[in-house]
């Protein structure tokens, strides 16, 4: 039973990847006995399952998930949120207000505005209905201050690091807060612009060369080198 | 300029601009050219110049196109006023119209519409220079923008014709084979999977000639296709060599 790639080798759609008795993991498909890749990525065989994490993809609500999302517009009885995906979120004013919601007396757009962003989490999804949010938990809701990026969703993973190694390094080393949306969104608030953007640089590296290796420690590097200049300026 | 050449291939059998019958001009392909949109790529083929742009997907609009069970694929091919000699008016012609529509139907089968389904995905293909062959040309584009947006697709769809001129099979015609020549047979592929998704034919062959050009026109789009994958990768082979040193 041949595999025709090696582990973490780039692929690109269309590539017959395995054929035999496999099983067609994320972003592959099946065909008789032929697994072939459906999205451009790196490659992974584990046992009999063949996956690929890819380079680039877009973001498919799933219930319980953390997700940053814009709001796009206020209606009248609720607001649609961008969640940076195909599919646009309902979010509830019963959920916001924690309290039942009167038409005649709150007005909506007096809560939250177009282009304002919400922590929420994904309520409910399928692919016969939009998702619904909720932002009615703790650590949810509208964010006042910070920075956001955008990653691809696929590499939030990464941004995480192998039990979280990448993430606490970041925050360690520019002494910020992070909340990553699952949807690729990723808000950074520090003390100063300066810190913030510290993270920022180091999320958008880590997205261009993600599928690179060695990648926590030239960030690490990064970072700190970052710091000494900062350091140096502050001393003149 | 309009001087009509007396023959298309000469006494050597070299073409108008010194090819072999069965050689294709140089293409040129890359990818992720376009920072706003989700997925973008450019080809030259020879004179040709196409860039294509991919958006989405994302909720339809209007919101009537859009469809319960399936994803929609939006499809504009458009010509510069600039990409031919004579201007061309920029109001899509009955051309542009019929070839958006072919060009939807080559990429449509590649693509996983069951899986996103009330969405669409808006396609554009410009025309910024043409000389020829702009169809396979911005086939071989567009499912490359696709694949760089990260849409799942079953393979990539890659676009090459075949033609007669002079009485001889001819790969990948240019403007002047394709207007003084006696055929031009498109096709669109998807290696892989071995499916051909376009094949057209305007002009008169026989059997065994339309025969002998569907197989020219598929050996040029493997070719075709390996430029594809090239491209595709090399957008991340970059920053690995970068991140390496």
């Amino acid at each position: 039973m041949p595999e025709f790639f090696e582990q973490k080798q780039i692929a690109t759609p269309g590539d017959l990847l395995a054929e035999g008795d496999y099983v067609a993991g994320e972003n592959t498909y099946i065909e008789g006995k032929k697994v072939y890749a459906s999205r451009t990525g790196l490659v992974e065989y584990n046992n009999k399952n063949v996956s690929i994490v890819a380079l680039k993809a877009f973001y498919i609500p799933k219930p319980g998930d953390m997700v940053i999302g814009t709001v796009v517009d206020v209606g009248f009885n609720g607001w649609t949120i961008d969640l940076n995906g195909p599919y646009q979120a309902f979010l509830k004013p019963s959920d916001v207000l924690s309290r039942p919601f009167k038409p005649q007396k709150d007005e909506l757009s007096q809560v939250l505005g177009v282009g304002d962003l919400v922590v929420a989490k994904i309520v409910s999804y399928d692919r016969t209905h939009d998702p619904q949010i909720t932002v009615a938990e703790p650590g949810l809701g509208k964010i006042t201050r910070g920075q956001v990026v955008k990653v691809t969703p696929t590499k939030v993973p990464r941004v995480i690091g192998k039990k979280g190694s990448m993430i606490s390094m970041i925050k360690q080393e520019t002494g910020c807060q992070i909340i990553l949306g699952l949807n690729g969104v990723v808000l950074v608030t520090g003390k100063t612009p300066e810190e913030e953007q510290a993270a920022l640089l180091a999320i958008q590296k880590i997205e261009e060369e993600s599928h690179t290796t060695g990648l926590t420690d030239r960030i690490t590097q990064m970072l700190r080198s970052e710091k000494s200049k900062r350091g140096a300026v502050k001393n003149e | 300029m309009n001087d009509k050449p007396e023959r298309l291939i000469d006494k050597k059998g070299l073409r108008l601009d010194g090819r072999k019958p069965d050689q294709m001009r140089p293409v040129k392909l890359e990818v992720g050219v376009i920072p706003a949109a989700d997925g973008s790529a450019y080809i030259e083929q020879g004179k040709n110049k196409i860039l294509v742009g991919v958006y989405g997907p994302r909720e339809a609009h209007p919101k009537h196109l859009a469809l319960q069970d399936r994803l929609v694929l939006k499809c504009r091919y458009h010509m510069a006023p600039f990409s031919v000699q004579e201007r061309k008016s920029p109001a899509p012609s009955r051309r542009e119209v019929e070839l958006s529509k072919v060009i939807r139907e080559a990429l449509e089968p590649a693509i996983f519409t069951e899986l996103y389904p009330r969405t669409m995905v808006d396609l554009t293909i410009e025309v910024l220079q043409a000389d020829g062959g702009t169809r396979c040309a911005s086939i071989s584009a567009a499912s490359l923008a696709l694949a760089d947006s990260g849409l799942p697709m079953r393979d990539l769809v890659v676009a090459c014709a075949a033609g007669k001129a002079d009485d001889k099979i001819v790969l990948d015609l240019m403007d002047e084979e394709d207007k003084l020549g006696s055929a031009d047979v498109p096709v669109a592929l998807m290696p892989s999977l071995n499916a051909i998704t376009l094949l057209q034919m305007d002009g008169k062959l026989s059997q065994d000639e339309f025969e002998r050009a569907v197989s020219l026109a598929i050996d040029g789009c493997k070719q075709i296709y390996l430029l594809q994958k090239d491209a595709l990768k090399a957008k991340y082979k970059n920053v690995k060599a970068e991140g390496e040193e």
